[in-house]
């Protein structure tokens, strides 16, 4: 193999790296904007307008702010690990995105790449393969986020931090089963762990999986909104009761890198969401590459706006409310839909759109049925048990 | 060198430093972070023997699962002046673990040197190894039993620490 062709090989994914990594970082603002218009919207308010015309250049005066504050170290901190945490959370979140397809091959000249970072590239001398289990890195990584948020709590040597960096750890460790899990009926649906080759299935079936996997569509989404701390699940911040949880004491910009980490990890998940359920870049009837990419985009942006709707809409779920969802509702409905979709594909294999779609949705509405039955009735009982159990302990002490 | 080799040096650098600062350092929240460093360079050198698959799950199981509820279990116990009150009470290991610690030396000194040695056969590797797919045909067509016999020993686990975690005045 020739030196040069290493070298444009290198340049190309370099480039392709940066032109990602930009388009990612670029929907930290403009959701933040989107976020607060949105929010304003449905409260009834007017939300930012002071700055530039419907105050969309917030977000740059927000970041301005935050850069110029003063970056203040708490007396009983762990120095380096509290510097550290904010990054520990920012650098996994950044390298999930890496295997994520925003669009289809490009060809130049005898060259070719897929708009992917870790994707398939090809030319003369040089052929390199797409990652073979892509999900696996992303799953990873988004585990390896925990850490992050679990240290900055303690390190910051502050109880509400400490309370809200356990929550969000044992939130964070709960929910991260319900999702790989859920991502498995797509996967076991299309026969690959690759992500390009789950938007293709998607392509040659005719058929978005968000139908026949409506069921691990659902409970991918809200443990999506779990994983990444957004409301209704957003108890690690919860003001109320913890100030503002694990980044209570972090000021200046390493608090502005919670907050970039959140939005990118809430794009990454609805861009997984889009390739896994949402038929990825692919655009019906006709086959543009360029036009891959702003497809994709689109349907990301509508993901996002869900994302804000459902926090404008929804209060805050309890803690043990939390726990219980997921443990009791969302991992055995992820489960039971691998059995499901297993069995489909197993001794259906030749079973159409239509009727994947039509069993998909049929046993979605009977799953989510049965377990909102079961869950209503626990979830009234326990806390009927903790009342008359408080009010107990509470007479006693008064005898 | 080629660059394996030099992934092959610095990752393994960085496993021994950060297995020794694991052992060393007196606080232990800072061990389980080199514990979790020390277990994704492990994972970056699984990836230059080409075993994909088995790197991946380094990293989501030992990294990500596990380490984590270490982490947690440690940051509520708060084991501030733990280390100095564990030293008296470790004075009967330390031949123990002197002996063993030179039992692994020499057994590592043997290896490596029976490696440079023996004349060893072909090196190359077959075509998807360390795949996804190449992993999950062995283990459910070649290992199966194996692999039965391991969930039911972790299933088994796992009924127990829930029937040991339960609480007592529940019926």
């Amino acid at each position: 193999m020739p030196i040069s062709e290493l070298v444009i090989f290198i340049i190309v994914k370099a480039a392709l790296a940066v032109v990602i990594f930009a388009l990612w970082m670029t929907m930290v603002p403009v959701m933040i904007w989107v976020e607060r218009k949105v929010i304003a919207d449905i409260q009834a308010r007017l939300g930012p307008n002071r700055v530039g015309p419907f105050g969309i250049i917030q977000p740059i005066a927000d970041a301005v702010k935050l850069i110029f504050k003063e970056d203040i170290l708490p007396k009983s901190a762990d120095k380096i690990v509290y510097a550290l945490a904010p990054a520990m959370l920012m650098v996994p979140a950044v390298l999930a995105i890496s295997v994520i397809p925003i669009g289809g091959t490009v060809t130049i000249g005898s060259r070719s790449f897929a708009l992917q970072i870790l994707g398939a590239y090809k030319s003369p001398g040089l052929t390199v393969p797409e990652l073979d289990a892509g999900i696996l890195l992303v799953i990873a990584f988004s585990s390896l986020g925990v850490y992050g948020v679990a240290l900055s709590g303690w390190a910051s040597g502050s109880k509400y931090s400490l309370l809200g960096g356990m929550r969000s750890s044992a939130q964070m460790l709960s929910y991260e089963l319900p999702l790989g899990v859920s991502l498995l009926g797509p996967i076991v649906l299309a026969g690959s762990l690759k992500l390009t080759n789950i938007t293709n299935a998607q392509k040659d079936m005719g058929i978005w999986f968000v139908l026949p996997q409506l069921t691990a569509f659902v409970v991918f989404f809200i443990s999506g909104l779990s994983e990444t701390n957004r409301a209704p699940f957003d108890l690690p911040e919860a003001e109320q009761e913890l100030i503002g949880g694990y980044h209570t004491e972090y000021s200046g910009f390493r608090f502005a890198m919670f907050f970039m980490a959140e939005y990118l990890s809430m794009v990454t998940i609805s861009a997984l969401a889009v390739t896994f359920f949402l038929g990825g870049w692919r655009m019906p009837f006709i086959d543009i590459v360029w036009l891959g990419p702003v497809w994709f985009a689109a349907k990301v942006m509508a993901m996002l706006y869900i994302f804000v709707w459902v926090r404008g809409t929804l209060p805050r779920v309890r803690y043990d409310q939390l726990m219980r969802i997921g443990w009791k509702a969302m991992l055995p409905i992820a489960a039971i839909n691998v059995i499901f979709t297993a069995a489909i594909v197993t001794w259906m294999p030749n079973a159409g759109a239509a009727y994947l779609s039509a069993a998909g949705v049929g046993f979605a509405v009977l799953t989510f049925a049965f377990v909102s039955m079961v869950l209503k009735r626990n979830i009234g009982r326990s806390v009927d048990e903790r009342l008359k159990r408080v009010l107990g302990r509470g007479q006693e002490a008064f005898r | 060198m080629t660059a394996e080799l030099a992934v092959f040096i610095t990752m393994g650098a960085a496993a021994a430093v950060t297995a020794s600062a694991v052992v060393l350092s007196k606080n232990t929240v800072h061990a389980v972070i080199y514990l979790v460093m020390n277990l994704f360079s492990i994972a970056v050198l699984y990836l230059a023997l080409s075993a994909q698959m088995v790197a991946f799950l380094q990293i989501i199981i030992y990294a990500g699962a596990i380490m984590v509820l270490f982490l947690f279990t440690v940051m509520m116990l708060n084991m501030t002046g733990a280390v100095e009150a564990a030293e008296d009470r470790l004075l009967k290991q330390k031949p123990l673990a002197a002996a063993l610690g030179l039992m692994l030396i020499a057994e590592v000194v043997m290896g490596t040197v029976g490696l440079f040695s023996k004349p060893s056969g072909s090196m190359a590797i077959e075509d998807g190894f360390g795949s996804a797919g190449e992993v999950g045909s062995r283990l459910f067509f070649g290992y199966m039993l194996p692999f039965e016999v391991t969930s039911i020993l972790l299933l088994a686990a796992i009924v127990g620490s829930v029937v040991l975690a339960r609480k007592k005045d529940e019926e």
